[in-house]
């Protein structure tokens, strides 16, 4: 009989809730899903709160109660590290969910001389990282050794060959069987002694397979065996800058040989990366990073590449300190990034650089065809080109989206990242402008004026009507006048009037000019812009 | 022999020369000689044509018979006048049929417009701000996209264009400059536009008609078409029969245009 260890971290989603900085420890707390109390801390089991009860019991009972939405994601990523620090002393942990461990205890014991010595030891490990009250329980049996954590807390070890005699007096509530517990409770049977009592081929015969399984492990004898976890790949890369570099090229240089064993670690488990994160450390201590995606897969001067687009992109943003030819080295130009002729320095100096690799797939599906793989790769070979020599926003696909002004009806995506989710263009848009598109939009639009036959600038009343019919227009900047031969609106428009940030409040003309092309005139506030062309 | 070279164009180049700058008043025989000389050189130009390398775009078929040999020719470049509509009609046939195409140094390229024109967006890209860069960026792109769009930023050396056609001739891409180009297969221009559906204060716009005018190499006489560009359906329509608009080309029999034909299908 397999010997098991459990390890069990009580009210896990409340204490990586907690971890994750979403609470204060010792609040009253409560992780809720689907509208049922999952987990709650020990404030908030103080005041009566217990799990399986609806959110607004738990409430009424507690008022002071932080309720917070389950979220698997979050309680397994709090407790990877736990599970590294508990590999790192014993082998073969199989991970039952998140708080729940179970490895076999034979190699721990032996190496601990003794399983009290392997709880302690992995309790210890557990209290390092700040887990003080992880419970221990030992017997045979995966399910035994589950229940024993659960039974008291510290270390609790059922003897060998004494399971049947620990689980006997346990009420068939534990089997996590519903419908089976009734049933036996119907015959008369209440604890799991009684249940194990019965003969097992009679329980398979009358019961089916099912319950033959709960019967064995009421019985001590847990014929599950162990699924070990195969720990993952390390496939991350770190570079310590030493001494720290402060120019985008230097930086990019430094990386070269890293981004090289990146791909090449990948490749010898026959694996590409398609999606990658950088990260940066500047020395004084501030981090940035960025995930950056692929169309088809990262070669090393392409990490190289992202590198240093990254580091320009934030130099931009942040509007970092450029080089302006007092620096110590200042009079190279670095060629390095869009940002400007000369290379442009960080403001703090970058310490170290980590590439991790995001996600990965066969290298079997990346290789490239016999013949070569269509049209498409030469595409991409020739538009990384363009992105490596202007940077990675310079070259754009075009999507629709839906919507009411010109700008917002279409979205730019910088080549290989991945498709904005974009408003749903089918939707009537009441007050978009009616078909034909105007073929030329202005990136930036461009003040004019609008008069009429006087001479008088038009204006639009509080009845959005026109103050008179607009005769002609010419840029603000200076331009000749062009006289307005046919003209038709104004259509408003007002969008958001409940956010003041994104609120927009324009009329909206279109009108030919006497050369016969068509411009969209919008008066927004008081003065008049030219947005698009019809040309 | 490199001594010899220069003076028979430099012979060719006064001879060629000479009579436009010395008779300012052309006497009517002297203009019909420059006409048949004309001919002369469209017909050897016809028939040089059919070579077994000129491959075409598939052009929308509105605008494919205006253009010299019916169509877009791979590896050749145009130079259009500055009407996003225009590069748009331009591009959508060659897109239709499944060619990638790219727009560099245009930002203000309206996508939605081109969208219903018929130009996929899956296959379009942009690139809006090649600064001084955006011939390297041209001769880039065009090693694997069908069409490319350019507006010229700096002008360039005569050098870099040469180079820039000799890699689109070997690559078969086509390049449509928005303005002018020293190479130019043929320039397509918009010379009238008339926009229907405003009135004063009523209607929106509905449809455009536009006569489009080519002039090329080879043939001094300007092609022009009348188009309805967008039609109402947001589409591109001939408003001219099509027989009308066929420039003569004289002496080139039909048998010479059926053997054309051949090659073309066999090319």
């Amino acid at each position: 009989m397999l010997r098991a260890l459990c390890l069990w971290v009580p009210d896990w989603p409340v204490l990586a809730a907690v971890r994750e900085g979403l609470a204060l420890p010792g609040a009253p707390l409560a992780v809720v899903a689907a509208n049922r109390v999952n987990a709650c801390s020990p404030a908030a089991r103080a005041q009566g709160v217990r799990r399986g009860q609806r959110r607004r019991e738990a409430q009424s009972l507690c008022p002071a109660l932080v309720v917070l939405p389950a979220d698997d994601d979050r309680d397994h990523r709090v407790f990877a590290p736990l599970v590294d620090a508990v590999e790192a002393l014993a082998a073969g942990v199989q991970l039952v969910r998140p708080g729940l461990l179970v490895l076999a205890a034979r190699g721990p014991a032996r190496y601990y001389g003794g399983e009290r010595a392997a709880a302690i030891a992995l309790r210890a490990a557990l209290a390092v990282e700040g887990v003080a009250d992880a419970r221990v329980g030992i017997a045979d049996g995966a399910f035994a050794a589950e229940l024993a954590a659960r039974e008291a807390p510290g270390i609790r070890i059922v003897p060998e060959g004494a399971t049947a005699a620990f689980l006997a007096p346990m009420p068939l509530a534990v089997l996590a069987d519903d419908e089976l517990a009734t049933l036996l409770g119907r015959l008369g049977i209440r604890t799991l002694g009684a249940f194990a009592a019965l003969p097992a081929l009679a329980v398979r015969e009358r019961f089916g397979e099912r319950c033959a399984h709960r019967h064995a492990l009421a019985s001590g004898t847990d014929p599950r065996l162990l699924a070990p976890r195969i720990p993952p790949l390390d496939l991350e890369r770190v570079i310590e800058l030493e001494p720290p570099l402060d120019r985008v090229d230097q930086v990019a240089f430094a990386v070269r040989q890293l981004a090289d064993e990146v791909v090449e670690t990948l490749a010898g488990h026959r694996l590409v990366a398609t999606a990658i994160r950088i990260q940066f450390r500047d020395e004084e201590g501030g981090e940035s990073e960025r995930a950056w995606l692929h169309p088809r897969s990262f070669r090393a001067n392409e990490i190289v590449d992202r590198v240093r687009w990254q580091l320009s992109g934030a130099t931009r943003v942040l509007g970092w300190r450029r080089d302006g030819g007092a620096g110590p080295d200042g009079a190279g130009p670095g060629g390095a990034g869009p940002g400007g002729p000369a290379g442009p320095q960080l403001r703090a100096a970058i310490a170290r650089v980590r590439i991790l690799p995001e996600n990965l797939d066969a290298i079997a599906h990346h290789e490239p065809g016999l013949w070569g793989s269509g049209p498409d790769e030469r595409v991409h070979h020739s538009l990384a080109r363009v992105q490596s020599l202007l940077g990675h926003d310079a070259v754009l696909t075009a999507q629709r989206s839906g919507g009411r002004t010109l700008a917002e009806r279409r979205i730019l995506v910088p080549w290989g990242d991945r498709a904005v989710r974009a408003r749903p263009v089918d939707r009537p848009w009441p007050g978009a402008l009616p078909q034909p598109a105007p073929g030329t939009v202005f990136p930036a639009r461009h003040a004019v004026g609008v008069v009429d036959a006087g001479g008088a600038p038009v204006t639009i009343d509080e009845r959005m009507r026109l103050s008179a019919a607009p005769a002609a227009f010419a840029a603000s900047a200076g331009g000749a006048a062009r006289p307005i031969s046919s003209w038709a609106g104004p259509w408003p428009l007002e969008e958001r009037w409940w956010d003041p940030c994104r609120a927009r409040r324009a009329h909206r003309l279109q009108v030919v000019d006497a050369a016969g092309v068509a411009w969209l005139l919008v008066l927004e506030g008081a003065s008049w812009w030219a947005e698009a062309r019809y040309d | 022999m490199p001594a010899l070279a220069p003076s028979p164009a430099a012979h060719f180049g006064t001879a060629s020369r000479a009579p436009a700058g010395a008779s300012a008043p052309l006497s009517s025989s002297r203009l019909q000689t420059v006409d048949t000389v004309r001919q002369l050189q469209a017909r050897i130009d016809a028939l040089q044509r059919t070579r077994l390398d000129t491959r075409l775009m598939p052009t929308h078929e509105a605008l494919a018979d205006l253009l010299p040999d019916g169509g877009l020719k791979e590896g050749a470049a145009y130079s259009v006048s500055p009407s996003s509509a225009l590069v748009m009609a331009l591009l959508a046939g060659p897109s239709a049929a499944g060619s990638w195409c790219g727009v560099v140094g245009m930002p203000e390229f309206g996508v939605e417009a081109a969208e219903s024109m018929g130009i996929d967006l899956d296959r379009l890209v942009l690139v809006p701000h090649p600064g001084e860069q955006w011939l390297t960026v041209t001769a880039s792109i065009a090693d694997a996209l069908g069409v490319v769009v350019v507006r010229p930023g700096r002008a360039a050396s005569d050098g870099a264009v040469a180079k820039l056609a000799s890699r689109l001739r070997e690559r078969g891409s086509t390049l449509l400059v928005l303005g002018s180009w020293p190479q130019a297969e043929a320039m397509i221009g918009i010379t009238e536009s008339r926009w229907s559906g405003l009135g004063a204060g009523s209607g929106y716009l509905t449809s455009r008609e536009v006569t489009l005018t080519v002039t090329s190499r080879r043939s001094p006489r300007p092609v022009s078409g009348r188009l309805l560009m967008p039609d109402p359906e947001q589409g591109i329509r001939r408003l001219d029969p099509p027989s009308a608009r066929i420039m003569p080309r004289p002496g080139l029999g039909s048998a010479a245009r059926r053997a054309r034909e051949a090659w073309r299908e066999v090319g």
